[in-house]
């Protein structure tokens, strides 16, 4: 049993920087327990993948056999009664039907530390599975971690022994686990990060989206920096093929320590409630360090990460439902940077026309409307998919299409916090409008925007560096971008939503715009202060600048328009600027201030 | 323009078309109109009436009388609150003038910037519409002293009907037949509960000023009574600003029937036939026919004669409605006089082809009637429903608000007539009523009049808010209903425990999940349609044949479908169901033909994991269709919990606070009174579901509240 304990201290030294829960030394007993036991039973355990009296023709069928196993009837039913599909079951959903091509079926690890070289601890495919195959007809490369396909003996374990086991480390989902060598969950090897490598250079090659379904332990312990020089392969993929081919996480098991970086460099992150997690560290290291009490969820689940830390772009219920809405997202998507935004078959007309939006806006300025209400009735079949719904609201972002075509759409929200910018709102809209400049989708900008939110905590916050990365995201954008001011367009604010000055294609302005540099009262405030009559000079600077004419005059919106026929003007500027070329200046890389 | 004197006269042809030329956005909504509604009223082109009417009202009365003032030639004037401002009627009207802040009582009610309205405008007269100032002697009286025409009836006729215990009274002497109860005002709860003793329950105890259900309660015992008087007090000071209430006997299971009367200022007066009005729900109107399937002539005769003598005996000028109640013997009693238009006064135009508003009008500027009795015919059979925003399900009936997010009338149905004041991207607030609109439809019988009605209920396109359409079609549907077999308890007799909903038979059941199995493989099918790129597989595999999995509740079916052209054969539990259609994915509606029959469903959502919701046969039902895999998987998806909602009280509607009867450490018992919340003027009494102590109040009184809010959480 000491042995077993310092296996796992000599694996914390060598996986350096990703840190090892200290009540996994403590959790090793069970461990330890639960490995002497095999050892009398270890010539029970079948050799049959490398017998040699077997043709290599039934060797195959056999390792293939295996492989679709996973690990066993016994480990796709713990993780159905955890609520999680297995990950070949995942890919099926996801996919087409019979559209799944895989590859590395027979990729084995090459760890020959702590027992990992004997045959039960090798199964085929090693913890991944990888391929290409078909969503909607489209090609997308795929790779589909196995949390628990691993189980060497189905006959030594005592099965209370194995669900106890099973239930600490699944909750605590630290690196914690690999001491009992039964269980791989998942956990990244060289082998496996090599899989994944292939089909992510294949989907550069051939420009095509991958899409990761992860659910994975970590590092695996026992291959120490090989597992390390594993996750930075793929780092370096995520990085070298972000821009030029669409990258999406889906979390549906716990994801850990290093395994949390490559999700965050991908264009997007989706989580499946209640079974996913996203940290560094897990709660005992926490408390261990800074004495706080979290619990999983608290720190590192679905709902944290989706409201409060902006990591993860959506939540679903559960398994299928996250992977349905992943086909559904994937349809907005362009295959690569070479391609077009997609087009759809469309059965709502374009040049339909939009009355309910011509009293949408009230007449008092402070009254708040919602942005999706005229999101919903502009875009085709009222269809939009929006990104990061419950972080930042106060400002939309999201995908609909415009007559078939994709478009990105980005909106402030005068029912939150009256749709001013703010730090959070700033970034959520910075990285949405460089996806789509990345992926040629047009941007469509609605603007009712009073400004940036004042306050010290926005200002020692950075609100100035953070404000500047949406300002960069809209001026570098050379994607058709059409502005729409629906009411407030205030500031610093008006010019960084895609103003004119950015390089906007399209400027229109409803009836009820403003823009100005502030409201009625403040502006007075400053121009006449200490003077008499300032309600009078509010009513000439209302009369002056709250309307659209002052921006339009100069040529800053090119038309003021009647909001009903908003939707058939985008369909119809879309369709003339599908054409449009704009190249900026060569450059190694722009330095967005991030 | 509702009329159609257009047929009989070329000026008002010219007119109409004149009007539909400037008021464009309004056009298709006139064009249809004109087309159902036949009137033969006389048109005397020449006959001056008024320069120019203020409408005193809002909503689809504003836009009805300003419709009939277009066709007449009269210049209309709208008033509005400021939330108001870009409601139809301020855009159908020549003028408007805002009348101050949101709520009534600072706006619509506010007799002194509406009589400011009428001197800035120099109107000529005031239509009240129904509700609100209409029968409001004290604004009649201000009126007649700065000389602006009342259109409705004169002050002493308002003030005599307008009080119960007085109308009583009177109806007694014009040799009216009125119900046993006690012919004064009740001034304690125990004066009512001895009342009550003496008359026998049941009792009805009703504010003595009110009408339209409000501040009315049904009592059959003393604790009920005591209670009854309360609520009728304070609703009836709220509603009325008058808490005088009186008591009667109450008659169980009677009919609602009304009689239209019409008169004028020189002693004539004519009875317009019946409505029949049964179908209530908290003593409100819901569905309304005319003529009624329960009278004969003899007794249709009676009815409108007592009518007339009791218009004669207060000598009515205007249109009146005397509202009876008739036992299943045809015994009728009266209950009171409406001294003005009534909600539901189209069915009653449909089928004698007056138009009562210009009636009401010629008859204020003193034209003698153009009718006599014996011109008043019974033409066809129409029916009205009234299209609420508010929850059927819930005591089939609770408000609810929203933005109409998508608003389609169905207009395109021949013989229909939709009264409304609201379109698309309106906004059904808590300050007022929360009709949507006025749906009639005429017929040359009664069963011609009920199909197109089922038609409309199903093309009728409402979304942003819950409304009543599930509960109308099951009611207009009902056996008990089509047989004419009704009466005021029809709904709590029909649905004991509640409404919920159609109740769907075997067939009824796979043709609705045949349906969203199609339509889920027609959005599944054009998701692959990508027309930008070539980079699609190459041999794209031609599937006909699926197999899906539906879900229904608690239901699972497999399904299997096969496509041959742009026909759909959906294989369910042995049985075929052919589905045919256009399947235009961005429209609401979604015309199906299903195994030869013609099927006009709605859809109202649909998501990526398979949910689709559907409205059929009036009915929302939320489908889940997935993919036989998906299904299958879907089985080890676990269940997520939800709320224990037992020891939690949230708003059923969106509201004020009124009362708080509880404070945190009360123990309540079950079906004790926890709060009261106030909305569209109705109070309603929030009990208690399980004896607990409180634990915590979320609410205070006067405090406005949405639906869902946290009122009150239990231990």
């Amino acid at each position: 049993m000491m042995a077993a304990i310092s296996v796992v201290r000599s694996s914390c030294g060598l996986i350096n920087g990703l840190k090892v829960s200290l009540r996994s030394v403590a959790r090793v007993k069970y461990g330890a327990v639960s490995v002497t036991v095999p050892q009398t039973s270890l010539h029970r355990s079948c050799r049959w993948y490398s017998a040699s009296h077997l043709s290599v023709k039934e060797r195959i069928d056999q390792k293939r056999e295996a492989a679709l196993q996973g690990g066993g009837q016994q480990r796709i039913e713990a993780q159905h009664k955890r609520g999680k599909l297995t990950a070949r079951e995942r890919v099926q959903l996801l996919l087409d039907p019979e559209s799944f091509v895989e590859t590395d079926m027979f990729v084995e690890h090459r760890c020959a530390d702590f027992g990992m070289e004997q045959d039960r601890n090798k199964f085929p495919g090693d913890s991944v599975v990888t391929g290409r195959g078909r969503i909607n007809g489209r090609l997308v490369y795929v790779f589909s971690q196995v949390q628990c396909s691993f189980i060497v003996q189905k006959t030594y374990m005592w099965q209370s022994v194995a669900t106890r086991f099973y239930v600490t480390f699944s909750l605590s989902c630290t690196l914690c686990f690999l001491q009992d060598f039964t269980v791989f969950g998942g956990s990244l090897s060289g082998a496996h990060a090599q899989k994944i490598c292939k089909i992510m250079d294949q989907a550069m090659t051939v420009g095509a989206p991958v899409i990761g379904l992860n659910d994975s332990g970590g590092a695996r312990i026992q291959e120490g920096v090989e597992s390390l020089a594993g996750y930075a392969d793929i780092f370096l993929r995520n990085v070298m093929a972000s821009g030029v081919i669409p990258q999406i996480s889906l979390i549906m098991g716990p994801c850990a320590g290093g395994a949390v970086y490559s999700p965050a460099l991908t264009d997007f992150t989706f989580m499946v409630k209640d079974t996913s997690y996203l940290f560094i560290t897990g709660p005992d290291v926490v408390k261990s360090v800074t004495n706080e009490d979290v619990t999983q969820e608290e720190l590192g689940g679905a709902k944290t990460h989706t409201t409060v830390s902006g990591v993860a772009h959506r939540a679903f219920e559960n398994d299928i439902e996250a992977l349905l809405n992943l086909r559904e997202f994937f349809n907005f998507l362009p295959l690569s940077n070479q391609d077009p935004a997609p087009i759809r078959e469309s059965h709502d007309s374009s040049d339909r026309l939009v009355p309910s939006l011509d009293n949408i806006v009230p007449l008092e300025s402070t009254k708040a409307y919602d942005m999706l209400d005229i999101i919903h009735a502009i875009a085709d079949e009222g269809d939009f998919f929006e990104i990061m719904p419950n972080y930042a609201k106060n400002i939309v972002v999201g995908f609909a299409r415009m007559n078939g075509r994709t478009v990105g759409i980005v909106g402030n929200q005068p029912k939150v916090a009256s749709g001013c910018l703010d730090i959070n709102s700033s970034v959520k809209g910075a990285r949405f409008v460089r996806f789509c400049d990345a992926f040629n989708i047009p941007i469509i900008t609605f603007v009712d925007v009073p400004g940036f939110l004042p306050g010290t905590a926005q200002e020692y916050g950075g609100i100035i560096r953070h404000g500047a990365k949406l300002l960069f995201a809209f001026a570098e954008a050379t994607v058709p971008k059409i502005t729409i001011i629906t009411r407030k367009a205030y500031g610093g604010a008006y010019d960084v939503m895609s103003s004119k000055h950015l390089r906007g294609d399209v400027n229109y302005a409803w009836p009820t715009a403003e823009v100005a540099v502030m409201g009625a009262k403040g502006a007075v405030q400053i121009i006449f202060r200490g003077k008499e009559n300032q309600a009078e000079a509010e009513a000439e600077y209302v009369e002056k600048f709250a309307n659209p004419f002052p921006a339009a005059v100069r040529g800053f919106v090119d038309d003021i328009i009647k909001p009903a026929t908003t939707r058939k003007k985008i369909c119809q500027d879309l369709e003339v600027l599908a054409s449009k070329k704009q190249v900026n200046p060569w450059k190694k890389h722009a330095n967005i201030p991030l | 323009m509702i009329g159609n004197m257009a047929a009989h006269s070329v000026p008002s042809t010219l007119k109409r078309l004149l009007f539909a030329v400037k008021c464009s956005p309004l056009q298709s909504r006139c064009c249809a109109v004109q087309r159902e509604a036949q009137y033969s009223t006389i048109s005397s082109p020449n006959e001056k009436t008024f320069d120019k009417i203020l409408i005193a009202n809002r909503g689809e009365i504003a836009c009805r009388v300003i419709k009939t003032c277009k066709k007449l030639g009269i210049q209309t004037v709208a008033v509005h609150s400021d939330v108001d401002s870009s409601a139809v009627h301020v855009k159908m009207a020549d003028e408007a003038v805002c009348v101050g802040s949101a709520p009534t009582s600072k706006s619509y009610l506010n007799m002194d910037a509406i009589m400011d309205a009428i001197r800035v405008t120099g109107a000529q007269a005031v239509h009240p519409g129904y509700g609100f100032l209409s029968e409001n002697k004290e604004f009649a009286k201000r009126l007649a002293a700065e000389g602006v025409a009342f259109i409705g009836p004169d002050t002493h006729a308002i003030q005599a009907m307008g009080d119960k215990i007085e109308s009583k009274l009177i109806a007694k002497a014009a040799k009216v037949n009125t119900i046993p109860g006690f012919d004064g005002v009740v001034k304690t709860a125990e004066e009512a509960v001895k009342l009550a003793q003496q008359i026998g329950y049941p009792v009805m105890i009703k504010a003595s000023a009110g009408g339209g259900g409000k501040g009315m309660r049904i009592a059959w015992n003393d604790e009920e009574t005591r209670e009854g008087f309360r609520f009728s007090s304070q609703e009836a000071a709220s509603s009325f600003g008058d808490d005088r209430l009186l008591i009667e006997k109450y008659l169980d299971n009677p009919r609602h029937i009304e009689i239209q009367v019409l008169a004028d200022k020189h002693g004539n007066a004519l009875w317009l036939n019946e409505r029949e009005c049964s179908i209530q729900r908290r003593n409100q109107k819901v569905v309304e026919e005319a003529p009624s399937t329960f009278l004969d002539t003899v007794t249709r005769r009676a009815m409108g004669e007592q009518a007339v003598q009791l218009a004669k005996a207060v000598q009515y000028s205007s249109a009146g409605t005397v509202e009876f109640l008739v036992d299943s013997k045809k015994n009728f009693y009266f209950l009171e006089m409406n001294t003005r238009l009534q909600v539901e006064h189209p069915i009653t135009e449909c089928i004698t082809g007056l138009d009562l508003v210009e009636q009401m009008i010629r008859v204020a500027k003193g034209y003698q009637l153009q009718h006599t009795q014996e011109d008043i015919p019974i033409n066809g059979w129409a029916v009205e429903c009234r299209v609420y925003a508010e929850d059927p399900y819930k005591s089939f009936g609770l408000p609810s608000i929203g933005r109409l997010s998508q608003y389609q009338e169905p207009l395109n149905l021949d013989k229909v007539r939709v009264d409304s004041g609201i379109q698309e991207g309106s906004d059904i607030s808590i300050y007022y009523d929360p009709m949507i609109s006025k749906l009639i439809t005429y017929g040359a019988t009664r069963g011609e009049a009920l199909g197109r009605m089922e038609d409309a209920l199903d093309n009728y396109v409402i979304r942003g808010v819950t409304h009543n359409i599930p509960l109308l079609r099951e009611i207009i549907t009902h056996p008990r209903f089509v047989s004419g077999h009704i009466s005021t308890n029809f709904l709590p007799e029909v649905y004991p425990d509640g409404f919920k909903g159609h109740q769907l038979e075997a067939d009824a059941k796979r043709e609705l999940l045949a349906s969203a199995a199609v339509l889920y493989l027609a959005a599944e099918l054009r998701s692959a349609k990508v027309l930008s790129t070539q980079r699609v597989a190459s041999t794209p595999v031609e599937c006909s044949h699926w197999e899906l999995c539906v879900e229904l509740g608690e239901e699972r079916q497999d399904v299997q479908i096969s496509k041959s052209g742009t026909v759909y054969t959906v294989e369910i539990d042995g049985a075929k169901v052919e589905v045919w259609g256009a399947l235009n994915l961005a429209s609401p509606l979604l015309p199906l033909t299903i195994n030869g029959t013609h099927r006009m469903l709605q859809c109202l959502s649909r998501d990526a994991a398979g949910v689709i919701v559907l409205q059929y046969l009036g009915t929302l039902f939320k489908v889940r269709v997935l993919s036989k895999l998906a299904a299958e998987l879907n089985s080890y998806m676990p269940e997520k919990v939800s709320e224990d909602t037992s020891s939690i009280l949230r708003s059923p509607m969106p509201g004020t606070v009124v009362a708080v009867s509880v404070k945190p450490g009360d123990t309540v018992a079950e079906g004790q009174e926890i709060c009261v919340i106030e909305a569209m003027k109705m109070q309603n009494s929030l009990t208690a579901v399980k004896q607990a102590k409180v634990k915590s109040v979320h609410c205070k009184p006067g405090e406005t509240v949405g639906e869902g809010d946290l009122l009150v959480e239990l231990e």
